[in-house]
């Protein structure tokens, strides 16, 4: 089997711990949370940080709960407590449906949502469903604490706003009543990366979509979302006539890759499909259908 | 002949012959105690690590491991002129071409081997690789076999003196081409398809791997490794090291899955030996996932253009096929050696017609070599895939239901022993029975009334059958050997004083279940009890020499092997009871597990009385040599020729191209089976590759030659939500010519299930005019093919 | 660094570079060679074995991260010498051919057993879908792990090769 470089180790106890140690390792040290994007790409030595400081005994960096009007999710928080979170189920099921399809059950027993989040991989579903949901993101560092909107917490394939010395702590999504929400995803396989995915929120209120997110993996979508796809159905009833427009503005404002998974011009078409298919069902969904 | 009868069971509760039983082996898999290569840990054993091509195609300028041998705990770096200084740079390859063991002059496919490095640990060896300074001056790299042969090609060969293209041979022939030609002449329709069958891996699950002990004081090597045919790789290693091939024991521990990849000789053996006789020490060599897939024995890469011809009203004339085969970088492929596209001309398929042609060219292409690999049956994937792709496409122009065309042309059971236009003498078969009782479990009728009616509501569903005939258990000496290692295997049967037994064979398990099914047919012949059986096997210096396990030749040869044995042994018995028991050997009868008198059956001597009888002071008749053994060589006649009847139900979403595979019907004659619960497990676990290379396997390469099928991110393997709850079924036809009438089945749903499940995709999307389209039907696949579009499946996407 | 590390109730300490794997640790420091491995990349599952009870992948673990953990292989899944109904149901429905991925695939139908002792055949598909299988075709072991399900105090008496 493939083995990582040679590497330092630290286990943090607490989030200043976890900074105090990233000070101490310099620039070239990394967090590592479940360690299921940065371990492979160490096996591979495509990264070779100096340094891991290990989050994963901080307590205060794991769970799910709603604050005010906004669900917390803690950035140690597990793939597995996320799909299995009553919370999350209550308020937006589209956690659970992507969940179910990312990577596999033991893969998501470990990984992390803000490892996820970190690692910024263009296909990871977690950030097209942070887009989707436009939550934020709270990062702490020694300058103090901050929050990014997600939908600028990624700068482009695998890069992020946090900085070296920083550290993901929280995401948050805004709870919206009568939203209903959706995730569609093709792949090659189970477990496998998406060829094309798409997550949604409507929220359709005296006959008309009041509000609405749109977010995508995979497909080319800046920060993993499509606020042209969201204009062209806000303020609209949720017709098929409707939401097709709203899915054809999704897709034309995409710009994938071609790569083994599929050429260009098949992932816009699922572009296309896939967020019709879950608007067609967020839509019904917030409608109590 | 011997029919299939439930057998009595043992104390244990086990069948004494055939039927189902536990594995033997399974004590100790269950607890984690099994014994693989990588399990073997010797005192002082160093391990290792080996450098491999970035580029495709390129030229060596320098190599400079001073900085690697440098770092503390590396014991030694071996390159192409280490290896050059003992003869051993090139290696020939089991179809009498040369192989790079460490490349010298040129890299030929990414990932071909450069340098080895022994250390300390795994670790250590991998952070020398780092340190090792190669530079290259790349080379255009010929990627599409297709343009192998262009005029302006490069020459990737140019080692060999004199070669100025890239053909590894211009032409193989079967068949009789004017009565073919003449047959479509005359025919009322011809249908024409290019199929290709593409690269894929047989990635079992362990990797290759190796541990070698040469001692330096006694001169014996003893390699542990991951082969399918121990005994010849020690030949080989004789042959190519110049080693006494008395020194060399070949161990052949657990087997983490074969299906063919553990059949070559590897670079990565021949170095863990070198660097064991460098260093004096026990050297381990395990490569990783992704030099498993980028540098191993693939399978396939077979380009064919397929016609057929018939009658307007469904009756098949002739079929011709011309194939272009991708070889790689070297000719590797491990098959009989007067056979270079290995059994490809059984393409005739399972039906009734006079005239077949094939003709097939190989090329080399800057990729890795092989060819002949996962559960093919030496090339009868690619042969049942191309007749029954075919046959669903003059189904399509001919608006017939492919059941029926097939019904149509089937071989009657009065037409057995039947020869083929291509020169098979199939064995024995009852086709049209095996089908219906595959379209009765399938409720075939039910299967179309339900897709018209999906068809209208605007759902895409498919139905595909593939009927096979393979031709397994490689075979008679006259015509089959490797390397002129002919196709016959021994067995020793050894019964001890006390009536327990002990059977050694030249085949090697890789999962099969040899300790099992090897002990009932030795319990079946001398009614000694499983349990009491011991299979020894996988260890050259312990048992006799054979070819090994691979081409479903187990049952099919050393499976005749140990019937014939226990045979010699009960013949011995008789005499040996006669003597005890003072009468006449013509007195005895036999009946399971013991001779008795005719007329008094109270007279008699079990199996275990005569084992004592045979090393006691029991006075024996002259030339009747005391104790109870044997040994035979088993040389086949035929080939035995099991079959098959698989169809296969899938649901298509014509919006994204997904395919869900709904039902898997499979009816398999492998005449009588051993062990059941081993047949149908067999058959499940060929029918998920069946499904993992109709649907996701491929390896796929960029126009530079990168692999884009390098690990199991990329290359897909079916996971438990594709396969589906496969329903089995089954016919017994024994063959005539074996002793126990078993044809072997290691392979058949591997080479069987393919076309069954493109079948099904096609059916389904054939309403939107499609015919025909290549493998692996990804959702992207599926689409293109919606949308009527090409795709060359083999080469990167664009 | 210095890691201590209970592996099948025996507590461990050993010296290891911070870059070793899990995997590494238990099989070439401990010479515990049940767990399996078949791939680099997180996907095949072969390395299964349990964190505090939890199935992990133990090549996308470093042996450091384990440091102070409770861990079980297939080693420790007989208890007192009986195997565990899991163990027998792969033998009773033939759910094991090579043997390769087994130990991976037993660790993880334990303790999805554990979670969920009534599993659908689909649940079970779900449940296993990380763990790949060349030799099976899934079916075997489906039916091993619904036998375990369905005899779970089943003494290892029962089973006879």
């Amino acid at each position: 089997m493939q083995t990582p470089a040679p590497v330092d180790y630290a286990k943090a106890t607490s989030v200043a711990d976890a900074l105090a140690k990233l000070q101490e390792h310099g620039e070239e040290a990394r967090v590592i949370a479940g360690g299921h994007s940065l371990l492979p790409m160490m096996k591979l030595r495509l990264a070779r940080p100096d340094a891991l400081i290990d989050l994963n005994d901080i307590p205060e960096l794991t769970g799910i709960r709603i604050e005010g009007t906004e669900i917390v999710v803690g950035a140690m928080t597990r793939h597995r407590e996320i799909l299995e979170s009553a919370i999350l189920a209550e308020h937006y099921p589209i956690f659970r449906e992507a969940e179910r399809l990312i990577a596999d059950p033991i893969v998501r027993n470990r990984g992390t949502i803000g490892g996820s989040m970190c690692q910024a991989d263009p296909s990871a579903d977690l950030s097209a469903v942070g887009s989707a949901l436009k939550g934020s993101a709270v990062v702490v560092g020694p300058g103090g604490t901050r929050t990014v909107p997600l939908r600028e917490f990624h700068q482009g394939p695998y890069e992020t706003v946090v900085g070296p010395g920083e550290i993901l702590t929280e995401v948050r999504y805004p709870i919206r009543p009568g939203a209903g929400s959706a995730y569609e995803k093709v792949e090659r396989r189970a477990g496998d990366w998406g060829v094309a995915t798409s997550g949604v929120y409507v929220v359709v209120s005296g006959g008309v979509v009041t509000d609405c997110g749109i977010g995508l993996a995979a497909v080319g979508a800046e920060h993993y979302c499509s606020p042209e796809g969201e204009a062209a159905l806000v303020g609209k009833e949720p017709t098929e006539e409707n939401l097709a427009a709203a899915a054809a503005a999704t897709a034309e404002s995409c710009s994938p890759n071609a790569d083994q998974r599929g050429p260009a011009d098949y992932k816009k078409h699922l572009a296309n499909e896939l967020t019709l298919r879950a608007l067609r069902r967020a839509a019904r969904a917030s409608q109590g259908a | 002949m011997t029919a299939v009868e439930d057998a009595p069971l043992s104390a244990a509760g086990n069948p004494i012959g055939f039927g189902r039983m536990h594995r033997k082996e399974d004590v100790r898999f269950l607890r984690g105690q099994g014994n693989y290569v990588d399990d073997v840990n010797l005192p002082g054993m160093l391990h290792s690590a080996i450098l491999r091509s970035p580029y495709a195609h390129a030229r060596i300028v320098s190599i400079d491991t001073s900085a690697a041998l440098a770092l503390p705990g590396v014991h030694a770096v071996i390159t192409g002129e280490t290896l050059a200084g003992l003869g051993l740079a090139w290696m020939p390859t089991l179809s009498y071409d040369t192989q790079a063991v460490l490349a010298t002059d040129k890299v030929r496919f990414q990932g071909q081997e450069v340098a080895f490095v022994v250390a300390d640990n795994r670790y250590i060896a991998r952070d020398a690789l780092e340190l090792i300074d190669v530079e290259y001056d790349p080379l255009p790299a010929v990627v599409d076999a297709k343009k192998a042969l262009d005029p302006d090609a490069p020459i990737i060969r140019d080692d060999k003196e004199g070669k100025t293209d890239n053909v590894v041979y211009e032409k193989w022939e079967a068949g009789d081409e004017a009565a073919t030609d003449a047959a479509f002449a005359a025919a009322d329709v011809v249908v024409t398809e290019d199929i290709l069958y593409p690269r894929v891996h047989p990635a079992p699950m362990e990797t290759c791997g190796s541990v070698a002990h040469m001692d330096p004081v006694t001169g014996k090597l003893k390699l542990w490794t991951t082969t399918q045919a121990p005994h010849a790789h020690r030949t080989v290693y004789a042959l190519v090291a110049g080693l006494p091939e008395q020194n060399i024991q070949v161990i052949s521990p657990d087997i983490g899955g074969g299906f063919g990849n553990k059949v070559p000789i590897y670079p990565g053996y021949v170095c863990s030996i070198v660097g064991s006789i460098v260093t004096g020490r026990p050297v381990k060599w395990m490569e990783d996932r992704s030099e498993n897939l980028m540098s191993t024995g693939f399978a396939r890469d077979y380009h064919m253009n397929v016609s057929i011809a018939s009658t307007k009203e469904g009756k098949i004339l002739a079929v011709k096929v011309d194939v272009l085969a991708d070889h790689g970088a070297f000719n590797g492929v491990a098959q009989p050696t007067k056979y270079p596209a290995g059994f490809f001309h059984i393409f005739t398929g399972s039906y009734d017609y006079p005239a077949a042609y094939c003709a097939v060219k190989a090329v080399y292409t800057n990729k890795a070599p092989g060819g002949v690999a996962y559960a093919c049956s030496f090339r009868i994937t690619e042969a049942v895939y191309a007749i029954e792709r075919i046959v669903d496409c003059l189904a399509a122009e001919l608006a017939m239901d492919p059941a029926e065309l097939r019904l149509k042309n089937l071989l009657r059971p009065e037409q057995f022993p039947y020869t083929t236009p291509t020169g098979w003498e199939y064995d024995s078969g009852d086709y049209e029975k095996t089908m219906r009782v595959a379209m009765g479990i399938a409720g075939y009728d039910d299967l179309r009334k339900e897709q018209a009616e999906k068809r209208a509501k605007g759902e895409y569903m498919g139905i595909g059958i593939s009927f096979f005939t393979e031709g397994v258990g490689a075979g008679p000496r006259k015509h089959m050997d490797i390397l002129g290692l002919g196709m016959a295997d021994g067995c020793d049967l050894r019964v001890h004083p006390t009536g327990k037994a002990q059977v050694r064979l030249s085949v090697q398990s890789q999962g099969q279940g040899h300790e099992t099914t090897f002990a009932q047919i030795v319990a079946h012949e001398l009614g000694i009890p499983p349990e009491d059986i011991e299979v020894i096997h996988g260890d050259t210096d312990n048992t006799p020499f054979g070819l090994g396990t691979y081409g479903s030749r187990s049952t099919p040869v050393s499976g005749a092997a140990a019937a014939l044995v226990a045979r010699k042994v009960r013949d011995k018995a008789r005499l040996i009871a006669a003597a005890a028991l003072e009468c006449a050997p013509d007195d005895l009868e036999w009946e399971l597990g013991r001779w008795y008198v005719k007329g008094d059956p109270e007279r008699g001597r079990t199996i275990q009385e005569i084992a004592m009888d045979a090393h006691s002071a029991l006075e024996l008749p002259e030339g009747v040599e005391g104790h109870l053994d044997a040994q035979v060589v088993y040389n086949p006649p035929n080939l035995t020729y099991p079959y098959g009847c698989y169809i296969c139900v899938v649901d298509v979403d014509p919006g994204t191209g997904q395919v869900k595979v709904r039902r898997f019907i499979a009816v398999d004659d492998c005449g009588p089976r051993i062990n059941p619960m081993i047949v149908e497990g067999q058959v499940h676990g060929g029918l998920a590759d069946g499904v993992g290379m109709a649907l996701m396997e491929v390896i796929a390469f960029d126009e530079d030659g990168n692999n884009l099928g390098g690990s199991f991110m990329d290359y897909l393997l079916p996971t438990s939500m594709e396969c589906p709850d496969w329903e089995l079924g089954e016919t017994v036809t024994p063959s005539p010519h074996h002793p126990i009438g078993a044809k072997g089945v290691g392979e058949s749903a591997t080479v069987g299930s393919p076309a069954a499940v493109v079948n099904a995709v096609i059916d389904a999307i054939s309403p939107f005019g499609v015919r025909h389209a290549d493998m692996p039907l990804t959702p992207a696949n599926v689409w293109r093919a919606i949308q009527g579009r090409n795709v060359r499946t083999d080469l990167a996407v664009e | 660094m210095q890691v201590t590390i209970t592996v099948n109730g025996v507590e461990h300490t050993r010296d290891v570079e911070p870059r070793m794997l899990l995997v590494h640790f238990i099989r070439d420091e401990l010479l515990m060679r049940g767990t399996h491995w078949g791939c680099d990349t997180s996907n095949c599952g072969a390395c299964t074995l349990w964190v505090d009870d939890e199935p992990v992948k133990s090549c996308t673990m470093l042996a450091v991260m384990a440091d102070g953990k409770s861990i079980t292989t297939v080693e420790g899944l007989a208890k007192g010498g009986e195997l565990d109904p899991v163990q027998q149901g792969f033998m009773e429905c033939h759910g094991l051919q090579c043997g390769y991925c087994t130990p991976g695939m037993m660790m993880c139908a334990r303790a999805l057993l554990d979670r969920n002792p009534h599993p659908t055949e689909e649940e079970i598909r779900e449940g296993i879908s990380g763990n790949i299988c060349r030799c099976t075709g899934y079916k075997n072991i489906v039916a091993a792990i619904q036998w375990a399900a369905d005899n779970p105090a089943a003494a290892q008496s029962e089973v006879t090769a």
